[in-house]
This record gives structure tokens, sequence and C-alpha cells, in this order.
């Protein structure tokens, strides 16, 4: 992480989304309850052709995005009746990942941006000048603009439910759990033991993302239970968060400007000499 | 100090880096959720399926500010689906209109009205009309009707909503009362009711996770039910198998384990096959079977089976198209036919049976009286079991692989989970929906599953029988207290002209000695004085002539012949949209532009409502607004957050909701419109002396009123549905009728819903303090139980047929039946209980006869009366089919209801030349994200957005065949219409192997119409009126057509494409109409 300035974001306060995708049914309930918790206004009404999915991606006006995914490749010992081809429909909901380490935290030179008491990453919309650093920061491109106010926008896990003892309006309406709310290490717990029945059930490419406090983000707050390759779902396979190198930079900065002030130190020196 | 600063902030808390608390602004700091800060939460359920999601409604300052599940629910535990999720945005923020609205005859365009004015000019319309067609006979028998007027809609409406739509309109002498359960599940009603007893889902939505293999046939029930199918992923999760047999793969066969594509239209192929299976291998449960169902019964030597007669049985009339029953009986036992008597002075008169009569034991079965022979060793040529084996021997895999398209290796598949999950210690449970009751043998799909289910004894056991999913809010509701034609509240019948002059004929004709409809007098009589109160006396017969009486089926698809006719003026839609969810929506359209006058009730403008001014005919030029002389009305509904009354869900139980704010502007109730729609009539016709107003001047039509908007008080009308005793007291059970004019009930079915005069249905005991039955959350029928038929989950001498398997048991010591559940069955009556042959009602019936609303009680392998179109479900091809019946001569089902006129041709089939010019079966459908005609959620941004457009699903051997590009368009032509859609080219839709030949699929959503903001043209405009002669449920689940790339034409060119392609396939008058 860049300034290591979260080093103490405290794990066993930490609450985040586990996305169970073996058994989403990608009825899309949890975009509609959390635009209609959020006040989110559609994202407009476009045919896309791509399977069910017609919101086709994260952004300031959509916070969980459900993604379908139509793959000639078999489901553990599913049997799809599907001509003598191999053929699986994958289905997962996506969602701001709360980062450990949070780029678009890094960059937000207003303070709108700011990491809760839970653990979680909150913009906050009064305070956004729309200057959109955090757009390009996000290693999963999940914040946006909104056209209509031109104010940055993404999933808060629902912080003011939080404050009061409720849970996230996607995980509480979910209708088969595929998302789960919890504490985190709680979640992580819980996925470790359903990732391994769902491979002891055959689905050996089933994998858990963003768990891993090792990766290139320092784990999420909102990890997956996915059933192929993260690219499958339009997710980075290796996200690393996009503020890495700014500590070197400043180094290499320092080092410059104090090798230039040295220069110029030297210059005034030989020429009052 | 200031804190103010977030730099002071920074530097003085614990935030050093500025970057957590310290960053927060004052208003983040202010932010509280709304569900904290509202000034109340009201208990509500969701209006949109009939799962019956519990929901919590918000609201601050008289307005409501969320709505969310209620974790406190038995059934959905807090979670609701996106529609569900949707509802906020549904009722405070969507296209919703406030204003009435009135179209003068010829009128271009709205204009604004008064509400009480409209109630007004309605009332008179009503009066006038209801006067200039009155008939007090027809050909001689009296009738006391009027057919000028029908009414349309009930299933999204409150019960306590359609029993006053069926109180006024019914003293009234409207006949045509019709609501969505006719075009959703009235097969339903007739295939489950004739095999059991009650026309119910045998079982509850939580009793899912207690199954050991899960069949999904006939139903999307991930993407029509998503909170529902929580139990089945309950289910899988502790190990079941769950099987999808669909023509799709779709979002449920995606978490099934085994998907089993399907030519759609070939279930009773299919289970008919598994049928054979079990009985040629022995795989029935033996003791079950023997004990609790007819197999033993022997029949008599005259039946003929469609074995016999090439897909024809014994007493068919190719002149009427109607069979004869009488040889289907029982040996030596009279059957008290329940579909009605055959009377050749009515069938001279009428033409036909009456119509819809094997609706009528939805709730109680078909009635029987004699005593039946029995061989207990099933080994008799004649005895059910046999027949059963001799009907579906030819129902082998390798036909199931020509006429369904699945391979042999898929089917034995299905045989074996099914079969290794049936038995003593295991169960299987089938789900279903309109995927099976929507064909023209619609009620045989589920009399089909009936007995599958009863030959491996899953009926009545935790984790078995027969899961009906609905799909309206109410739906169940609507049939219970039914806005249906040939129904009065209880499944009770309506009376037919002539045979039902006098109460005492019709209780003869109808209420046998033996099983439960021989308590009919104390139902019937009840609920004649809760309608007509002091008027209804002994010597008047308690007011029974003052029902109008049935002359032949005047279903809704009847009504829009009528209309056509020009004999059906006056039309009220009440929360449904016929011109784009009913079969064949242009001539739904046509007959609504031939009437006088039309009055919607709706949340939305909905195309029902504006199909005069820019509907698809308008556009064709076929109608000019100008000339369409219909006057309409719209009034705006309140929704369901607006007022209090009960939903019955999918599983019979009745949840009340608690009405959260006032409606806006002229937004209200049904029960508001039809309570005073009857009081400004009562008040027009006071002091009429006219014998035809008499039954309005007299019927009971006082409830208390209260606010400003003098809305009506459900309670009040839920209270006469409970009914009361002679001192007013309200009854506690259906038992404490009396046939004597003491008691008064408006549903004997639902008596006992408000005992103590406590309302039962409100009672929302949260799961978490309860067992897994939840028997205090809300009340079904009958008597609060969950398991129908549970009797059957003991062995014969009442023990449990396994620890794993327990329900209800006999306690010998106690001497009582007991258990988790309501036992259906009486409680003190013994397993070793055998009645003496002159018994009479339940005593009539022994210690080993679960079914106790079939006279006989057992589970009916075969169906001696009550199915009109057989007594075993028998593979026929849809009316429209690109297919020849591999499996009889007999193409279709030679009873089916077809209607010939010229805008609703049908189409050639299977070898007959034309065919091949519709090559191709479609199949219409659901989806996640919208609701049945589109109403309730093309208005809705949320939900629009996520499925924006009309499209249609095709595989890409379908795509490379017609030069479909994905994305772009199609054209679908059937002999009714044609429509355009999006492409989607998707191996979900696979191209089905059989008899040689690939067979391509095409995939239709329905929900689609012009309003709104998801649009699209209607799937329906292609179905045809073809009907299920039992229900008269039309066929919208199995048809032809052809595909074509491209746009549809515009203006006059669209008809002139759908007449190119009559000419081109020889399509006349005649076409698909022979038996």
């Amino acid at each position: 992480m860049a300034f290591d300035l979260d080093e103490r974001l405290d794990e066993s306060r930490r609450v985040g989304f586990f996305t169970d995708t073996s058994i989403c049914i990608g009825c899309k309930a949890c975009e509609v309850a959390c635009k209609e918790w959020n006040h989110v206004p559609d994202d407009g009404l476009e045919f896309t052709g791509w399977s069910y999915d017609n919101t086709v991606k994260l952004s300031a006006d959509t916070w969980r995005h459900v993604a379908f995914v139509e793959q000639r490749k078999p489901l553990g010992h599913q049997e799809p009746g599907v001509g003598e081809m191999d053929f699986r429909w994958l289905m997962a909901s996506d969602v701001c990942k709360h980062c450990t380490h949070a780029a678009c935290l890094d960059v937000c030179p207003t303070g709108s941006l700011f990491r809760t008491e839970f653990g979680t990453v909150v913009v906050q919309p009064d305070v956004c000048n729309g200057c959109g650093y955090c757009v390009p920061a996000c290693p999963f491109g999940v914040i946006g603009k909104r056209e209509s106010d031109g104010v940055a926008a993404k999933c808060t896990l629902c912080y003011d439910r939080l404050g009061a003892g409720e849970e996230p309006a996607c995980a509480k309406t979910c209708p088969t759990d595929s998302i789960q709310f919890g504490d985190l290490d709680e979640l992580r717990e819980r996925a470790e033991r359903r990732l391994e029945q769902v491979r002891a059930a055959g689905t050996t490419s089933a994998r858990l993302y963003g768990h891993d406090p090792g990766d290139g983000v320092g784990g999420t707050g909102a990890f997956f239970l996915l059933l192929d390759e993260p690219e499958v779902y339009g997710l980075p396979p290796d996200p690393v968060v996009t503020t890495r190198d700014l500590p070197s930079m400043w180094r290499h900065v320092a080092v410059a400007a104090v090798a230039l002030l040295a220069g110029m130190a030297a210059t005034a020196w030989r020429r009052r000499g | 100090m200031d804190l103010r600063w977030p730099l002071l902030r920074q530097l003085t808390g614990g935030d050093r880096t500025g970057r957590g608390p310290a960053a927060k602004s004052a208003r983040t700091e202010a932010w509280r959720a709304r569900t904290a800060t509202a000034d109340r939460v009201v208990k509500s359920v969701c209006p949109y399926c009939a799962v019956g999601c519990a929901q919590k409604v918000y609201v601050r300052e008289e307005k409501v500010v969320q709505i969310e599940g209620d974790p406190d629910s038995p059934i959905s535990r807090g979670r609701l689906c996106p529609k569900g999720a949707a509802s906020l945005q549904l009722t405070t923020d969507s296209g919703r209109r406030h204003q009435a609205l009135y179209r003068p005859p010829g009128a271009a365009d709205w204009q604004p009205i008064d509400l009480a004015t409209a109630m007004d000019m309605i009332a008179d319309r009503i009066i006038e009309t209801r006067r200039e067609t009155w008939q007090w006979e027809q050909g001689g028998l009296r009738t006391a009707r009027t057919m000028g007027i029908a009414s349309l809609g009930g299933a999204t409406l409150d019960n306590e909503e359609n029993y006053l739509i069926k109180k006024l309109l019914t003293a009234l002498g409207v006949v045509q009362v019709e609501n969505q359960a006719r075009v959703c599940h009235s097969s339903t009603v007739v295939g489950l009711g004739t095999s059991f007893g009650r026309g119910g889902a045998t079982t509850f939505m939580q009793d899912l996770q207690h199954s050991d293999c899960v069949v999904i046939q006939g139903s999307n029930f991930a993407e029509a039910h998503p909170v529902g199918f929580q139990w089945v992923m309950e289910a899988k999760a502790r190990g079941a198998v769950i099987i999808h047999v669909d023509p799709r793969f779709t979002r449920t066969s995606a978490l099934a384990d085994l998907h089993v594509p399907i030519r759609a239209g070939s279930d009773v192929a299919f289970l008919g096959a598994i049928i054979s299976h079990v009985l040629e291998n022995e795989l029935y449960f033996h003791e079950y079977v023997l004990n609790y169902t007819n197999a033993a019964t022997i029949l008599r030597e005259d039946y003929r089976d469609a074995e016999d007669l090439d897909g024809l049985f014994s007493g068919f009339d190719p002149g009427c198209r109607e069979y004869d029953q009488e040889s289907w009986q029982y040996e030596g036992m009279t059957t008290v036919a329940a579909s009605g008597s055959r009377d050749t002075e009515y069938r001279r008169v009428a033409g036909t049976d009456p119509p819809g009569r094997t609706e009528v034991h939805g709730a109680t079965g078909a009635p029987l009286d004699g005593r039946a022979r029995r061989d207990e060793t099933l080994r008799h040529p004649r005895c059910v079991l046999q027949v059963l084996r001799r009907h579906y021997a030819r129902y082998t895999p390798e036909m199931v692989e020509r006429v369904c398209g699945v391979p042999r290796r898929l089917f034995a598949e299905v045989c074996r989970h099914l079969t290794e999950n049936s038995g003593p210690d295991k169960t299987a449970e089938f789900v279903y929906a309109v995927g099976w009751t929507q064909h023209s043998d619609g009620s045989q799909f589920i009399r089909a599953a009936s007995i599958l289910q009863l030959l491996l004894g899953n009926i009545g056991r935790p984790g078995g029988g027969i899961q009906a999913l609905r799909g309206h809010a109410s739906i169940q509701g609507s049939s219970d207290i039914p806005t249906l034609f040939n129904l009065l509240p209880g499944y009770i019948p309506m009376p037919h002209a002539h045979e039902h002059e006098r109460m005492r004929d019709f209780l003869l004709a109808d209420a046998p000695h033996k099983g439960f409809w021989a308590n009919m007098p104390a139902f019937l009589i009840s609920l004649l004085k809760a309608w007509w109160g002091e008027s209804a006396q002994p010597d008047n017969d308690y007011r029974f002539g003052w029902l109008p009486r049935l002359t032949g089926s005047h279903s809704t698809y009847d009504t829009v012949l009528a209309q056509l006719a020009g004999e059906c003026k006056g039309y009220l839609l009440l929360g449904e949209n016929p011109a784009v969810g009913s079969a064949n929506a242009r001539m739904q359209r046509l007959g609504m532009a031939n009437l006088d006058w039309l009055v919607v009730r709706d949340l939305n403008l909905i195309e029902s409502a504006t199909w005069w001014k820019d509907g698809p005919e308008i556009e064709t030029g076929e109608l000019r607004t100008a000339d369409i002389r219909t006057e309409v009305f719209f009034l705006p509904a309140a929704c369901h957050t607006e007022k209090s009354g009960s939903f019955t869900n999918t599983n019979r139980l009745l949840q009340w909701r608690h009405q959260a704010v006032e409606p806006a502007g002229d937004a209200r109730s049904d029960l508001w419109f039809m309570y005073h729609l009857g009081r400004i009539i009562r008040e027009k016709l006071a002091g009429s002396d006219d014998p035809m107003d008499r039954p309005v001047l007299d019927l009971t039509w006082d409830y208390p009123v209260h606010g400003e908007t003098a809305e009506p008080s459900g309670e009040a009308v839920l209270a006469e549905i409970n009914g009361w005793d002679a001192h007013g007291r309200p009854l506690s059970g259906y038992d404490e009728l009396k046939a004597d004019g003491s008691t008064a009930c408006g549903c004997w079915i639902y008596c006992g819903v408000y005992k103590d005069g406590v309302n039962q249905a409100a009672r929302r005991k949260p799961a978490s303090e309860q067992d897994w039955i939840a028997a205090e959350w809300g009340w079904a029928w009958p008597a609060n139980r969950r398991v129908l038929y549970n009797r059957a989950s003991a062995r014969p001498d009442g023990s449990p047929w396994s620890e794993r398997k327990r329900l209800v048991w006999w306690d010998a010591e106690a001497g009582v039946w007991t258990g988790h559940d309501v036992p259906d069955f009486e409680l003190g009556k013994s397993p070793g209980y055998r009645p003496h042959p002159d018994a009479q009602g339940e005593a009539a019936l022994s210690g080993i006869d679960p079914f106790i609303m079939q006279a006989d009680g057992k589970g009916w392998l075969y169906a001696p009366s009550g199915v009109v179109d057989g007594p075993l479900p028998t593979h026929y091809e849809p009316q429209d089919s690109p297919v020849a019946n591999p499996l009889y001569g007999q193409q279709r089902n030679p009873a089916r209801k077809v209607y010939e006129h010229a805008d609703n041709r049908y189409q050639p089939s299977g070898d007959e030349p034309g065919a091949s010019v519709y090559p191709y079966v479609v199949t219409t459908y659901r989806l996640t994200e919208h609701f049945t005609a589109g109403g309730m959620s093309r208005f809705t941004p949320y939900l629009s957005e996520l499925q924006p457009e009309m499209f249609c699903e095709v595989s890409p051997a379908l795509a490379a065949e017609r030069g479909l590009v994905h994305g772009d368009w199609a054209t679908i032509v059937t002999a009714r219409n044609a429509i355009e859609a999006r492409v989607l080219v998707t191996d979900r839709m696979p191209s089905l192997h059989l008899d040689g030949r690939v067979l391509h699929q095409i995939g239709l959503p329905f929900h689609f119409g012009p309003n709104g903001l998801a649009r699209g043209d209607a799937a329906n405009e292609l179905s045809a009126i073809s009907l299920d002669p039992n229900s008269h449920i039309q066929e919208v689940k199995a048809l032809s057509a052809d595909i074509r790339p491209g746009r549809r034409p515009r203006g006059p060119a669209l008809p002139e494409l759908v007449r190119s392609y009559q000419r081109r396939a020889g399509v006349g008058a005649g076409t698909g109409m022979e038996a």
C-alpha cells in the first residue's frame, strides 16, 4: 500500500460481503434493493444481448451488478442436457470491494472518500468536488461519476444501515443467500468451508477471490466464491492498488529534489566563489 | 474546541491520517437509516407472485419511505426478489396515475373526470345495460340474469375485494365474472381436485427442504418464484437431487443437478413413461398404493381404453365432441357425476354438458356413492393398476425420445433419481406452474403427475407432494372466493338453468351421501344467509332462485366472442390486462372496441385502457379511433400498501396486510369501488318494484366505512366471509355450519379465519419462535393445515413410515391422531375403524382412507368421473403442432374447446398439408424481472432497465437456418398475427432430435406490450383461443410458428403478411377444427 496509512485498519471490527456465486440465481434483487435503498437512479434502458445482463457493469448508477456468463464448459457433475456439449450458465453479483488498500481513498484530494468505523470505504457526496481522480484509481472499475451532478458514487455497504444495526439492502434481499454479510473474519472462514464443499461436489475450478490479505490490494472487504477465472466475470485476475508505487515515487521525487537542491546550492556556491 | 475543521479533528483525534472519522462531514455524521427514523412500521405482504413474502412498510410523515422483507416470515425469511424489492418504486414512484379519466365515444383523447361523477355514470351504465339485456329466461328455462355485462380481474386483489365483486355482480345477475385464475391455474383445480380431493397444492413452500428429490417441470421456479426457490436450495444443501425438465436451460436449470430439455407440450408422454417404468419394474410403493389409492378398484366391463381405440376412450360422441362417462365408472358403484348429471333435456337446450363443473370440487373432491369391488392382489385384469399398466405400456423410453426429444440416457437418469428417492424413508416432490396448466389438455398434465406421485407414495408426506406455483398474490384466493363464472364461494357450483330450478334439485345432483359434500346444504344455505340475510328464509328456498343461472360456458374467452357478437356491452377490468395477457390479444382488443362501455381500474395506463387511441389495430388501420364508440373510464387503483386486506398464497395461506398510508388523489381500493358502486346502484333502484331489482335491494350491503374516502372495513367483510351464528357470534370452523338457516358464512372453507372475533390471518408469530410448520403465522385453509392428506404420512396401522419422514401419527394410548401438523383426518378415528355399509358422510370412510374429501377415501390413479377428456392422461399434440402424434392416430385432444372465428384461425399440424409453413414450436414464459402482462413492472424503471425490451430466444442452429442475427430483429408469424422481437441466440435453447428430425423451439417472454418503459410486441398476439375442456384454460405454452429475420411490416402490410402465410398454409375456417 502506498502510505501504509491504513495499517491500523482494525480487522476485528471489519465487516464485508461474501458473495457465493455458486448459489446465485441471477434474479437481480440485489441490484434493485440497492437502488431502492440508496435512491440510485436507473442506468438507462438498453437491450444489450449479453445473455440476461442489461446493466452491463458497475457504475455511478449501478452499485450491484449481476454478470451472466454462458459457457460451453461443464459445471461439476451437473448434467446440462444441452445437446451433446458441455454447458453452464454462471451468474455472479459484483460490488465495490472495499479494499484493504483502497486507491480511491488514497487519491481523493478532498476527504470525500473515507474509511468508516466498519472498515468500509464510503463517498461523501457533499464533500466530493467531482475531480474524478478516484475513477481511474480503482483497479476494479467500480467507482464512477454521475452525469447528473458530477459527483463520484459507489456502494457504501449501506453505511447508514450498518449504523442502525441492519445488514446492507442487497444482502438482506438476496433470495438464496448468495450475498452474505457479516464480520470479515467469520465470512472468510465460512467461505473456506463452502469452497471445500463446492470443490468436493465436483466443481474443481471453484476459487475464492479477494479473500487473501496478501494480494495486490491487501484483500477485499467484499470477496467472492467464483466458479471460473475472474476474467470470465469481468474481474481483474491480479488487482493491484494503483497507488502501490506512490511511496517509491515520492522517495524518488525526494531524492531528485534533494539532488536538485544540492545542485542548485553547489551552483550558487560556485558562482559566489 | 470547535472541531468543525477536519484538520483540527485530524490533529486532535485518533485519526492522524485524516482518512477515517476525521474526514466525516456533518452531513455524514447526521446520516441515519430511514428505517430507524420511520414513524411506524406496517406489516404487509408482497403484491406480486403467490409465494406470499412478508414485507415491512416503513412510514414517515404519512409517506411510505421504505419497503423490505420481514425476517419473521417462515416462508420468505425477510428476502424479496427484484419485483418485491421494487415495490417501493411501484407504489410511490412509477408511472402511477392518480386522476380518474374519461373517454367519450369517438373521442381522440382522455379528459379528466370527477371521481364521484364517474362512479355515478358507471352506476347508470350498469343499470341501463342490465335493464336492456335482462333475461328472465332462455329457451323457456329461467335464467334471471344479464349477459350484457362482464368483469375480469381479481387475482391481484384481496379476498375481501373478490368477495364483494362476486356478491354484488351475482345479485345484479351478472354471470360473466372471471379473473386470472381461469387463465393461469384453473386446470390445477381439476387435476389435483379429482386426484386427491382438493384443488390446491398438497404441501407448503418450506417443506421443500425435506425433499430428497425435487422435480421441477412446467415451472421456471428460480425465475418466477425466486424467494420460494430458497427452499429448493436448502434441499440441495441437504443433499437432494434437483431435476429441471424444461424446453429451455433457464436460471432454474443453472442451479439444478440435471436439466432435461423437452419439447413443449409433450409432458404427458414423459410422465406416462415414468409411470410405465415404475409399474413394469414393480417400483411402486406397494403398501401405500394398495391401501391409499384406488389401484385395487375394479372397473366396468364396457370400459374401453385409449389403448383399444387409438387414442379415444369409450363413450366419445364426435357430434358434440364430448364423452359420455358412464362406462368409465367403477363396477358396482353409482357415480354422482362430478361433471354434472347427464340431463338429455339440458343437453338439448344448451347443446353441451354443464361446463366448468369439473373445477367445482376443487375444495372437496368428486362425489361418489355405492360400494366398489376391489382386488387386493392387484391382479384382476380390470383393476385400476392393471388398466393403468396397459394404458401406459406404449409409453416407452424410445417413445419419449420420439415424442419429447429427450435422449434415453437422460430419461433413465430421471427415473433412477425419482424412484431411488421415494419410499418409506425418502420422498420426492414435484413442482409445476403454468408450463403444465396452459394446454388444451392441461388438466391431464397435472393428473399425470398426481398418478406418479401416488404410485411412489409421495402424497401427504414431508418432502413429498405436488407444489403448484401460482403467480398472483391472491390467485388462490380468487379461486376460493371465486371471481369465476362457474363457482360460488368455497367451490360450490353455480346453478345451471333448468336442472337446478329449486335448491332441492341442486343438492340432489351435487351433494351425495358419502364424502364431504354430504354437508353441502349447510354450506350453501349459510352462504345465501350471508348474502340475503333476513330475506333468505326456508319458505323462499333461502333465495336460491335469486342466483342467476348458467346455460353454457361463460368463461372470459366466451365473453370475448360475446363482445364481438355485440351481446356483451359493458366490461369491468379490475387489475387485469387482457390486451397483453390473454390469448389472442388482438381479439381481446377487437372485442373491447365493440363495447358500449369499459371500466379499467389499474395502477397505470395499461394497454387495455389505451388501445382505442394507440393500440396495434390503430397502427394497422384496422380500427379508427373516431369510429370506436366504446366509452372508457379509467379509475386509478390503490396499491397494496394503501389498503387492508388478505391475500391467499399459493399454499392456501391467508396473510393479512395492514394499511400503511392513504391512497392519493382519486386512487381507491377495489373494496371501495365495489362497495360504493353497490351503494349508488341500490340508491338509484330504491323504491323499484321490478322483481329483477329485488336481489340487489335485499342484498346485505351495510359495511362500516371510515376515513375521508369512506373506505369500507375489510375486517367487516372478512368477518362475514368467516360467518356467524344466530347470535352474531363468529364461527370457529365449518363443522359449526347448519342447514337450518341459523348460521351465515360467506365462504365455508375460510370459516375459522375470524375465530373468536380475532383476525387469524393477521397472526405474525416469528418463525424463530415456532417449529418449521409455523402454524401461528397467518391462517391456512382447511382448518389451518399445511400438508394436505397427511394421514398418508403414517402406515395403515397409524405409525410413521419412518422416523425420518414422521409427520402425523396415531397415538394409541390417547386414542387420537397427533403430530407436527394439524391432522387431515377425524382426530378420534382409529386406524382400525371400518364403516358400516350404510354409513353416511365422513363416517363412511375407514381408518385407512387418507383422502377424506374423496367419497371412497382413496387417491385416484384412475378418475372414474370428474375429468371430461378421459379417466387417464393421454398424450395429445397441442392444437397447433409441427409434430404428428407418434403415440396414437388421434392427433389432438378430441374434447378440447375450439372457436371458429376469422380472427382466431388455427394452423395445420403434423403431416397435414401446410403444416411446414409454421415449422417451429413456440413457448411463452415469464422473466424474473417482469410480472405477467407488465402492468406492475413495465412502468417501473428499476425493473424495466433489467429487461428493457421484447426478445426471442433461439438456438444457434435455428439462427443459422433462418439467418437470424444475435441482437438484431426477428419476426414471428402465426395464423393469428405477427410480432417482432430482438434476437438472443443462445445454447440455452437447445434444438431437439426427435423421430429422425431436428426440431427447433422459439422462446418468447409474454410480458411486453406497447405501453410503459419496457416495451415490445406482446407474445399473445400469436396465440389462439383453444381451451382445455375441463377448465377453459388457453393453450399458450405450446404452439407453432415461423420465424424470419428483420422487423415486422408496419401499417396494413402487417395483416397482409399474416394473410399471406394463411394462404400458403391453406388456413381456413375448418383448419384444425376436427375432433
